[in-house]
């Protein structure tokens, strides 16, 4: 964070949830992980990058990550090479999310919402730094290429996004389920599986009153 | 269930009506492997994941590629051994399962078979509201509860852009360290178990013992606080608390000097830890391991020294690396820095500022217990914030702070209602296990329990 200056704060694009709580968020963060804005996706304000030459795509600035990338899905392997070899030593993070129920989300212009979304979160362990890479999967073709050879941590955690989501990971090593029991049916974090419910004795049966 | 389960069955039919949802038909099984979990015979094993296992980590960085020569596919699969470790060991910290290949008492290759407590805790927190969640989440890493409230409260208050006053961010750092003290006590208690230290079993319960005690004083519970919150903490600290964490600070300052002479110089010991385990900067870069892990390989890196959060920045304390990265650095490191940890307890303890503990805001804290009396309009908002909770703006954020394990990051959505659209827990535990095959190769079956222990994996939060 050496240096970096924090990002302009945006307008407050979340709308009137947020009465009389917005700003200031990063100010329990000291040294400036983050710019002053409370709302991640900022419609595209361009964060400082430290990389110039990573691929065209939209961009926004966030609270606590220092970026986020909206590639899409065919240059989804190619950004995050590029942003490996800009000096992201290690992935931190990879998850998803599934949209189902709440395809409004806020995107920036250039970015098409679909179902599900892969969000992979890096780690600059040499420029402190952190960078945020959300991809968009299509529902009727849930396929994404693996990060595995870039950074072969993903491995587990691509695992738990095909066992939970049901996105697959073509050229991962070993796609099976790790969370799950292998005869498992379904993928029970989207939106669309039940949670399901314990039967209650005597529910129907007349209460007290 | 069987294998070949049909949408239009009557089965289906009573899976709907039980469960709600009619369930989908499987893919189709050419498309993926849902296969076996379990490691496969050597003949069986696709090369790019013997290459992986073989040591393939540390190539990819330089570009080049294993060659095929080094992989000896070739070796007949009865001269090795397929055995499973777990889930029931005793010394596996939980239900980790591990199926290791040996050649001998030689570990080739080591596969953990994760998921026997998976309780789909990120699916609960989706039911479940801003103010609950915090109680579901620290029950994921159960040795660090706090760290785990920490990072969902962090990434709430980052969506909600409140200030938490200055008192509550201190008493947060405070409560914190305590946790890091009493969570490598306790990895100093198992690991002395597991090495056949039974009087370091004892000596590290008894001592994390102190520390849940001024937990409970201060949030009623020994673990599974539901302390820090959105906003800020549950409540303040109780009276005499200074007098509780200084008495904590020099015992248990003083006992780890009882613990280096001990363990630390014991030759019995030092040979079941020097040498033992070892893996390299680069491989625990690529595998995304953190943590004591990581800092054993020489990287200074902890988030509170090199991404500061909360107040660390002020505060005066020392990074503990080690430099071979096994398991002796990594016991140095814990008992290093549970030591780090009293220095910080001490400074935070002198440095707590008086005022609120939670923020002073009616739409994320509830009235003052007094208030409700004399207000209805208190009323109404304890009400309201208790069954409905409060609205979160639409946006999402990952936060990642410094657990006893490592990196423990929330990623968290919001759509702008009251429950999150989706909870994602990065747990340390879960990502560190990854490296148990790479620490594993080439050892003696008789250190699998010492690595496994190093390694310190908490399964709660590893299947979560």
């Amino acid at each position: 964070m050496t240096g970096s200056p924090p990002a302009p704060a945006a307008d407050d694009v979340a709308g009137g949830a947020a009465d009389g709580v917005a700003g200031g968020a990063a100010d329990d963060v000291a040294g400036g992980v983050a710019g002053g804005a409370a709302d991640d996706v900022a419609g595209g304000v361009a964060a400082s990058s430290p990389s110039s030459f990573l691929p065209e795509v939209p961009r926004a600035s966030g609270t606590w990550t220092d970026e986020v990338a909206f590639p899409p899905r065919s240059r989804y392997h190619e950004l995050v090479e590029s942003y490996k070899a800009s000096g992201f030593e290690q992935l931190s993070d990879l998850t998803a999310v599934d949209y189902l129920t709440h395809p409004g989300r806020n995107l920036p212009p250039g970015a098409s919402p679909e179902r599900f979304e892969v969000v992979v979160n890096l780690l600059s362990l040499s420029l402190r730094r952190r960078a945020r890479v959300r991809v968009q999967v299509p529902e009727d073709d849930p396929v994404l290429h693996t990060l595995w050879d870039l950074y072969p941590g993903v491995e587990a955690m691509e695992r738990e996004v095909f066992d939970l989501f049901g996105v697959r990971f073509s050229g991962h090593p070993d796609l099976t389920r790790i969370l799950m029991p292998e005869d498992w049916e379904g993928h029970p974090l989207r939106k669309d599986y039940g949670v399901g419910r314990v039967p209650v004795q005597f529910k129907e049966a007349p209460g007290p009153r | 269930m069987s294998d070949e389960f049909d949408a239009s069955s009557p089965d289906a039919d009573l899976f709907e009506e039980v469960v709600g949802v009619r369930r989908a038909p499987r893919a189709a099984p050419s498309e993926t492997s849902e296969g076996a979990q379990e490691l496969g015979t050597r003949s069986a094993t696709p090369l790019e994941e013997l290459r992986r296992e073989e040591g393939a980590v540390l190539r990819i960085p330089e570009g080049a590629v294993v060659d095929v020569g080094d992989v000896d596919v070739e070796r007949p699969t009865d001269e090795t051994m397929i055995i499973n470790m777990g889930p029931q060991h005793p010394s596996t910290h939980g239900v980790l399962r591990l199926m290791l290949e040996l050649d001998g008492e030689t570990v080739l290759r080591t596969k953990p078979v994760i998921g026997y407590l998976h309780t789909g805790m990120e699916k609960t927190a989706e039911e479940l509201t801003y103010v609950q969640g915090a109680t579901n989440v620290t029950r994921m890493d159960y040795l660090s509860p706090l760290n785990n409230e920490l990072v969902f409260s962090l990434a709430t208050e980052a969506l909600l852009g409140i200030d938490v006053p200055t008192r509550a961010t201190w008493i947060r750092m405070l409560f914190s360290e305590l946790q890091r003290i009493s969570s490598h006590l306790m990895w100093m208690a198992t690991n002395g178990m597991d090495l056949g230290s039974t009087s370091m079993m004892i000596y590290g319960f008894r001592e994390r013992e102190m520390i849940l005690a001024l937990f409970e004083k201060t949030t009623g519970l020994r673990m599974n606080h539901d302390y820090i919150r959105p906003g800020g903490v549950a409540a303040d600290l109780p009276d005499g608390w200074e007098d509780d964490v200084e008495i904590i600070c020099d015992t248990v300052l003083r006992r780890t000097y009882e613990y280096d002479e001990l363990l630390t110089g014991q030759p019995i010991f030092r040979e079941r830890m020097v040498g033992v385990g070892s893996i390299t900067a680069d491989e625990a870069i690529a595998l995304s391991v953190t943590g004591p892990i990581l800092r054993s390989t020489g990287v200074s890196w902890d988030l509170r020294r090199s991404m500061p959060y909360l107040e660390y920045g002020q505060l005066d304390f020392d990074v503990i690396v080690g430099t071979y990265g096994d398991n002796f650095d990594r016991y140095a490191i814990r008992l290093n820095e549970i030591r780090e940890s009293i220095k910080l307890v001490r400074q935070i303890a002198q440095r707590v500022p008086p005022g609120d503990y939670r923020a002073q805001d009616r739409k994320v804290t509830p009235p003052p217990r007094a208030r409700i009396d004399e207000s209805m309009e208190a009323l109404i908002h304890h009400f309201k914030i208790f069954t409905e909770g409060f609205r979160v703006p639409e946006g999402e954020v990952y936060v990642a702070i410094e657990s006893p394990r490592g990196e423990i990051g929330c990623y968290l959505v919001s759509d702008g209602t009251s429950k999150p659209y989706r909870l994602h827990i990065r747990g340390p535990s879960f990502v560190n296990l990854q490296a148990v095959p790479t620490l594993m190769r080439g050892g003696l079956i008789a250190d699998a329990v010492a690595i496994i222990s190093s390694v310190d994996p908490v399964m709660g939060e590893v299947d979560r």
